[in-house]
């Protein structure tokens, strides 16, 4: 009786492990998949491949110049939509080219595929994170030069300014979208409880005062835990207000200012208010349990960029809108963070470069532009093509762009090149900041210090 | 002194000639050497050597270390880390050593009549769970919005690495619980026995008889959990990520040589300063096993029972 009991106890922890390792295993296999349907594809020709004496380049030859690409990519979110929608449609047009797309997690992308590039194992069209990370991968030589492509002409400047060298001669990547922040509200809240769309800074706190003085609903769905909500949908959501957008961040970066000037002090000033608004316990609310309180309707207001805007089609039950961050008076210039989020590159060590190239020049197209903007609406085509938006939320961040200076976030370029890294203490002093462990005083401080400590720039001034 | 030499030498020579080294032993242990090297002290040797270069393959010396100490650009990391993981094996140390005897010591009383294999498999279950299912069991129990403490333990600075550590002795308790099973089973009833005819209470039993005798197993297991918690890392990075926060204070050598090595969101990977970070661990760990092994093993007295 005991024994069988011991044994059971032993089976469902073997269970148990199994189902962890074997989520592990489902991931290899999906990022496999693709591998084994050449495997299928070839395999008729098996025959004909012993008889050439398994000779490799004949093999490729044998299986009807079929090309297998596959996409890096840290947009584990969107594998649905490549595999339905936007593969099939190029394979349609390229019935040689077999794309499939192979998704690592964000927080691991980066890493993943440094050892892969690094290890020769990566695939042959790699997602482009904006800036430096892929400035870093171009000049180790991962990434290849793609000033030549055709379709390149297809974008401006500032779309291709994140994937360009600092002499802005050679281009690597080729822009798909940006993604703009603002905040996602819940309209049906908003209406029972009495509020207006704010568009003042006086007029968002008296309507956060309204929604927590009513108590139904959280008025600020965000926690600080992972940080990065803290930085990139808070400080860089409300801060190019402060600094006028592209003067701030320029300014910083030739240093003629310092995060230590008032601008950025009263970005921090504001933020600290947001924490009396915030769930309780927010210091441990991570990020997906700020989405699941948005949009199992407990909270009024999403601090969001328009990357939210599919997941909450999906899942929010309720009427939406989004407002653009507040100014500070009516009728001030309002500056928004359209930031260029994700692009396309071509891995040097591809050897299918020239589909891989037909590929590329199939993203600048307008077709492209138009299919991915619809089926991720939140992700902003920055292409020159006129893309016609379905999503009324969608269109609303859009709209913005019309109304109001756009700029990047400021610790992209180039300033997050050194050590201590700007971006990681971004995160942390924007967390500790609307913690309140540390004033936004003594939190520019540590930033200004960070930057001086190796940014010339920043030390002579 | 000529005689004694002699003597040795005499034993020496005889012995040479009587044993032969056995081929077979060879055979054995040669593909467990093979692949050890291959896999363990070959890589361990190339990460000495790369925290001596730099990224582009120059040879640099010691500068890279010099980052680490005070003045340099990873010195107040590597400090804050190095902190922090001494008050995380501190808690492993005071919190499950003790406990884990105590469980021990009741699964061995004869107040448990029935089902002692029960508890012992239930307490240590956790031990083979995986690191990132217990966080996320953890995270879910402690989350202020669907948890049940509404107080952000992990979100505070003050209670978010022992809430941390208190969740790896969780999950490891059972492997000193175990090892200390072991030993008290071990001691002899006749040893206690003659201490209770010689009136000893229950406590000087404990105090005078078992204790001692399982003083050279609390090494052992320390020095287990040492190396370990050192180590360290999946926790806190499925839990905090590779931030490791808030503001730094969950983070640990094992999530500082991630973002050195690997990089982390803008932050560029380093293959050198992730080598000097391995390395500065290699050599934490070594000091420690030092300190065990000349000031505790050597001292510590092992009974024959």
């Amino acid at each position: 009786m005991k024994r069988t009991f011991t044994w059971m106890i032993a089976i469902v922890a073997v269970l148990l492990i199994a189902a962890a390792c074997s989520s592990d295993d489902s991931s290899d296999t999906t990022a496999a998949g693709g591998d084994e349907t050449t495997t299928t594809a070839a395999g008729g020709d098996e025959t004909t491949t012993t008889a050439a004496g398994g000779d490799e380049t004949t093999t490729t030859a044998a299986s009807g110049d079929t090309v297998e690409l596959v996409i890096e990519s840290w947009r584990n979110d969107d594998l649905a939509i490549w595999e339905d929608t936007i593969i099939p449609a190029f394979e349609a047009q390229n019935p040689n080219i077999k794309v499939s797309f192979a998704p690592t997690a964000p927080a691991e992308y980066n890493a993943v595929l440094q050892g892969r590039l690094e290890g020769g194992t990566a695939g042959d069209l790699i997602t482009c994170r904006p800036f430096d990370a892929s400035l870093d991968l171009y000049d180790a030589g991962h990434l290849a030069d793609i000033t030549d492509l055709p379709g390149m002409e297809n974008f401006s400047s500032v779309a291709q300014s994140a994937w360009i060298t600092d002499d802005g001669t050679q281009k690597f990547c080729v822009p798909m979208a940006s993604v703009i922040h603002g905040f996602i509200y819940n309209a049906d809240a908003f209406a029972e409880v009495g509020v207006d769309v704010p568009t003042t800074e006086d007029e968002f706190f008296a309507a956060l005062d309204a929604i927590k003085a009513d108590g139904t609903y959280d008025a600020l769905a965000m926690g600080t835990a992972d940080q990065w909500e803290a930085a990139t949908m808070g400080f860089q959501n409300i801060g190019p207000n402060y600094w006028k957008g592209e003067e701030g961040r320029i300014g910083l970066i030739e240093g003629t200012e310092k995060f230590t000037d008032q601008q950025y002090v009263d970005t921090y000033n504001t933020l600290a208010r947001w924490a009396d608004y915030m769930p309780g316990g927010f210091e441990a609310i991570a990020y997906p349990d700020s989405q699941a309180l948005f949009t199992l309707g407990g909270a009024a207001i999403y601090p969001a960029g328009s990357w939210e805007i599919g997941l909450f089609n999906e899942q929010a039950e309720f009427a939406m809108g989004a407002f653009k961050p507040p100014v500070k008076a009516a009728g001030d210039t309002c500056y928004i963070s359209d930031h260029t989020d994700i692009a396309l590159g071509l891995n040097a060590a591809s050897p299918n470069a020239d589909a891989a190239k037909t590929f590329l020049s199939w993203v600048a197209s307008d077709e492209f532009a138009s299919m991915y903007a619809n089926s991720l609406p939140g992700f902003f085509s920055l292409s020159n093509h006129e893309v016609t938006m379905d999503d009324p939320l969608a269109q609303e961040f859009l709209s913005w762009r019309g109304d109001c200076e756009s700029t990047i976030r400021n610790s992209y370029q180039i300033l997050s090149r050194g050590e201590p890294n700007l971006e990681n203490e971004l995160w942390a002093v924007s967390a500790t900041v609307i913690n309140s462990t540390a004033t936004p005083e003594a939190g520019t401080a540590i930033l200004q210090e960070g930057l001086e400590a190796w940014y010339p720039p920043q030390q002579s001034g | 002194m000529t005689t004694t030499s002699t003597k040795t030498d005499v034993v020496r020579g005889t012995s040479t000639r009587r044993w032969r080294f056995p081929g077979y032993v060879a055979v054995f242990l040669g593909p467990a050497l093979i692949i050890y090297t291959m896999f363990m002290v070959y890589p361990l040797l190339d990460s000495l050597r790369l925290s001596l270069f730099s990224d582009e393959g120059a040879f640099v010396g010691l500068a890279n270390f010099r980052e680490l100490l005070p003045g340099g650009s990873l010195s107040s990391s590597f400090w804050n880390a190095l902190g922090n993981n001494f008050v995380f094996f501190a808690f492993h140390f005071l919190v499950q050593n003790p406990v884990g005897l105590f469980l021990a010591v009741l699964l061995t009383q004869h107040l448990l009549k029935r089902g002692r294999g029960t508890y012992r498999t239930l307490i240590f279950s956790p031990t083979v769970l995986s690191v990132v299912i217990v966080g996320f069991i953890w995270q879910l129990i402690l989350s202020p919005l669907w948890g049940v403490v509404s107080t952000p333990l992990l979100g505070l600075t003050s209670t978010a690495l022992p809430t941390l550590s208190l969740m790896s002795v969780w999950q490891f308790v059972g492997i000193p619980m175990m090892f200390f099973y072991a030993v008290l089973v071990g001691i002899p009833q006749d040893l206690i026995e003659a201490a209770r005819v010689d009136g000893a209470s229950g406590w000087t039993i404990f105090w005078r008889i078992i204790f001692p005798l399982l003083l050279p197993m609390l090494g052992i297991i320390s020095i287990i959990t040492y190396i370990a918690n050192l180590n360290a890392f999946d926790l806190i990075y499925s839990v905090q990520g590779a931030l490791a926060g808030p503001e730094f204070s969950t983070d640990i050598m094992g999530t500082l040589f991630y973002r050195s090595f690997f990089g982390f969101q803008l932050q560029a990977g380093s293959t050198a300063m992730g080598a000097t970070v391995a390395t500065a661990m290699f050599i934490v760990i070594l000091l420690g096993v030092l300190v065990y092994l000349f000031g505790w093993a050597k001292r510590v007295e092992t009974y024959e029972l």
